[in-house]
């Protein structure tokens, strides 16, 4: 895809987990005009190291320097950011639908298979149902739920796992040295020594 | 986790309060000189202070913002980190403004701020505002602290933040619980190295190489130099590059001084109202070399047609910087103190004697058209220019300039003489009217030995007049040099020349300055003929201590050149 269109990207950082860093970050964001779609916070696989996964509609430019910018936070470790076939996401939704409604409508029943919901807690007033998928899986099945007196609904914001990265461990280990390692800011020129000398 | 981690194991201990702690620190920190106001909760850091006068000097201004831009001036004069104490709620937000600033110009600064007692926080309580998050925008970090365990700690890490790297503005807001709470004191332990904070990349070698060969290569190279060599000390290293590699070199505004004015490769200043030559060879070069500077939209106006023709190297210590406005064909990141000596060594030594002879062509072009009449006017009413002008003259390029915001900050940075760094003071970035007059007086306590020259509109005067009263106590030798045109002068040659002339609440009328400055007890005068200004300027700097100089200059008067905003830097104006 042509990185000057917008497309979906999956932003990746590794922070301390200090107070207040929801509100830093998410003021980078909201400066230059920039909507947040999803945004969630989590333990990492590193310990005592913070995950952010940030979902925005923009142009790779504008995400490459969203990141720079983010990674100037001196709380925050680093920034990935991915397309989304560079990731394997999901997000989480929740529906609570009357009880009756799963036992005597059929086409309810075929619903919940068809997208591999499953039921989290069932009364005898209402039933919650729990499925994990894309964005247009969940929407779909809300869609259809909706027609059969859905309750509540929620959905969680997207998380995801970054396809060929090898997690932070190593990197971590990189920050904590006193001696700062050569990484710190990828280099997008170094074998394109060609496309340098061009005059 | 809400603590931060607190590094120094007690050995030996004492009980300190942590409004000691906070001084202890300042002093491990080798600062000698605080800009503050009191107020109720920060008391307990100024009773501390009381027992720490003999050691720490406290300076007592008229206004927290006052206070920051007195720290901003401090800071860029002496290169040191500048220190503010105010009070919570209205103290605190009125350093906004100065955070702002410091934060777009990299000023090392450490403001210190009272907070109501902890567990008052979120109850609206009296005086109670949320610092942390009104001011994380405009800070390079900032940080609350609950406990006075966590105080030196803080501090530390406060202090390397705002002078490493991209120095910045950092705020530490403190509760009055831990400013009065006693605890196990285990000395200070300075902070080097913070785990999430990359403060200068690793210098790669194949960027320089790059580098080098395009500069080697090039036949026509400029080179813009921007504040990011006096931040990085690396002015020697600077003039030997541009020596050995017969560059020619223009200043950003926030450049100025890093260079001595008088030297054969400077070819003057970038931007809006910058020399004509640098803005139009912008579009002419073949490599553009960027140093420490960040391609402002006031730099480069219109960007899609600026420098398209030529490669561009930038060395920047902050990486955000690079590709930001300006996509670079070899960035060389790094802290240019140590990135330009391996550059020079790698360049050929070469003289580009045409190459400059263009830019000098220009520049009697220019000084045909505009600066010939500025600074030698047959006009009647004085000009800005020739009191510049006579300004040079009679302190041979050797004072600290500070300027405030408008035509006069223009003008003076234009054709004030700098012989050395440091010597330039002005709110670059954010444009901050009330910012001279402040900056003057930390300027002047950064640098105490140099003559320093606050110059002044009448218009931005105004919003900060009350600082001379800090003058008038702690005997700051400011030369307050206001160039009275009796407008908002560069609003309203905006109004002149782009909205037809229709003068919108520019006109402003100012009261007797020099009655003003006697009544703070500061002595003065008004000029108005040019047969005076040469005596005036020269009892000006010769007094002993501050002095008020009034001039009044041509009401109408414009700055020229101009590259109006939305035209390319070669589409500029000489009149
Ligand atoms: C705090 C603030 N308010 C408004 C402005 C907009 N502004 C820029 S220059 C200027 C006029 C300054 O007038 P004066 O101080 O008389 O200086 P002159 O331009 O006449 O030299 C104004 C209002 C600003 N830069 N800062």
């Amino acid at each position: 895809m042509n990185n000057m269109e917008k497309q979906e990207y999956t932003i990746t950082l590794y922070t301390e987990n200090s107070i207040g860093m929801i509100g830093r970050i998410s003021t980078i964001f909201s400066r230059r005009k920039i909507n947040i779609e999803s945004l969630n916070t989590s333990p990492s696989e590193a310990e005592g190291i913070h995950r952010f996964t940030i979902v925005i509609n923009e142009t790779e430019e504008v995400v490459r320097k969203l990141c720079r910018q983010i990674e100037k936070q001196v709380e925050v470790l680093k920034a990935y950011y991915n397309t989304n076939d560079e990731v394997i996401w999901q997000e989480q939704a929740l529906y609570k639908v009357p009880t009756e409604v799963v036992t005597e409508k059929a086409p309810v029943e075929r619903l919940l298979r068809q997208y591999g919901a499953s039921a989290v807690v069932i009364r005898n007033d209402y039933t919650v149902f729990e499925t994990a998928g894309h964005r247009e899986e969940i929407d779909a099945l809300t869609d259809a739920l909706a027609e059969y007196n859905l309750i509540e609904f929620v959905r969680s914001a997207r998380i995801a796992i970054i396809k060929d990265s090898e997690g932070f461990h190593k990197k971590l280990k990189e920050f904590e040295e006193t001696e700062p390692a050569e990484e710190v800011v990828e280099n997008r020129y170094l074998n394109k020594q060609d496309k340098v000398f061009t005059m | 986790m809400n603590t931060l981690e607190i590094t120094k194991e007690p050995e030996t201990t004492t009980q300190l309060s942590g409004s000691q702690a906070v001084l202890e620190a300042l002093l491990a920190e080798g600062v000698d000189t605080i800009f503050g106001y009191p107020g109720g909760a920060i008391m307990p850091i100024y009773d501390a202070l009381y027992d720490y006068n003999d050691r720490l000097k406290h300076i007592l201004v008229r206004h927290e913002q006052g206070g920051i831009h007195a720290a901003q001036g401090y800071a860029r004069t002496s290169g040191r980190v500048g220190v503010v104490f105010a009070t919570s709620g209205p103290g605190a937000t009125n350093l906004v403004t100065g955070l702002a600033d410091a934060m777009i110009d990299s000023n090392p600064i450490v403001c210190v701020t009272g907070q109501v007692f902890a567990h008052l926080l979120g109850t609206d309580a009296f005086q109670e505002t949320d610092v942390i998050n009104i001011t994380a925008p405009v800070t390079k970090w900032n940080y609350q602290v609950t406990d006075a365990c966590e105080i030196p700690t803080a501090l530390a890490k406060a202090f390397h933040v705002a002078r490493t790297g991209r120095p910045g503005p950092v705020l530490i807001d403190i509760t009055k619980n831990a400013q009065l709470q006693l605890f196990a004191y285990a000395g200070y332990q300075p902070c080097n190295h913070i785990r999430s904070y990359r403060p200068k990349p690793i210098v790669r070698m194949e960027y320089v190489q790059q580098a080098a060969a395009l500069i080697n290569e090039a036949k026509k190279p400029f080179v813009l130099f921007g504040q990011g060599v006096i931040l990085g000390k690396a002015e020697a290293a600077f003039k030997a590059f541009i020596e050995k590699a017969g560059i020619p070199a223009a200043a950003t505004v926030m450049g100025l001084s890093a260079l001595e004015t008088s030297h054969p490769l400077h070819v003057g200043m970038l931007g809006m109202h910058g020399n004509y030559a640098p803005n139009v060879l912008t579009n002419d070069c073949d490599v553009l070399i960027a140093i420490g500077m960040r391609f402002d939209d006031r730099v480069t106006g219109r960007l899609d047609k600026y420098a398209k023709q030529a490669k561009i190297i930038h060395l920047d210590i902050d990486p955000a910087e690079i590709d930001k406005n300006l996509k670079a064909t070899v960035p060389v990141w790094g802290d240019c103190k140590e990135t330009l000596p391996l550059l020079t060594d790698l360049v050929t030594r070469r003289d580009h004697k045409e190459w400059l002879g263009r830019f000098r062509e220009l520049e009697q072009a220019e000084i045909k058209e505009v600066i010939h009449d500025e600074l030698n006017p047959t006009s009647e009413v004085l000009t800005m220019g020739e009191v510049i002008r006579t300004l040079n003259e009679l302190t041979g390029g050797d004072a600290v300039i500070v300027t405030d915001v408008g035509q006069h900050q223009m003008v003076a940075c234009r054709y004030a003489k700098f012989n050395q760094s440091k010597s330039n003071v002005t709110s670059g970035g954010l444009g901050t009217m009330g910012f001279g007059l402040p900056a003057a007086i930390g300027a002047w306590y950064g640098t105490p030995d140099r003559t320093v020259v606050a110059i002044i509109g009448d218009g931005g005067i105004q919003m900060t007049i009350q600082e001379l009263g800090t003058i008038m106590q702690f005997g700051a030798k400011v030369k307050i040099l206001i160039l009275n045109n009796e407008f908002l002068g560069m609003v309203r040659q905006w109004q002149q020349l782009f909205h037809d002339k229709r003068y919108s609440f520019v006109n402003i009328t100012s009261p007797d300055f020099v009655t003003v400055a006697k009544g703070y007890g500061i002595p003065g005068q008004s000029i108005r003929e040019r047969k005076d200004l040469k005596q005036a300027v020269s009892d000006m700097i010769a007094h002993d201590g501050s002095y008020l100089l009034e001039v009044m200059v041509g009401k109408e008067n414009n700055v020229f050149p101009m590259v109006p905003q939305g035209s390319s830097v070669a589409e500029i104006r000489l009149k």
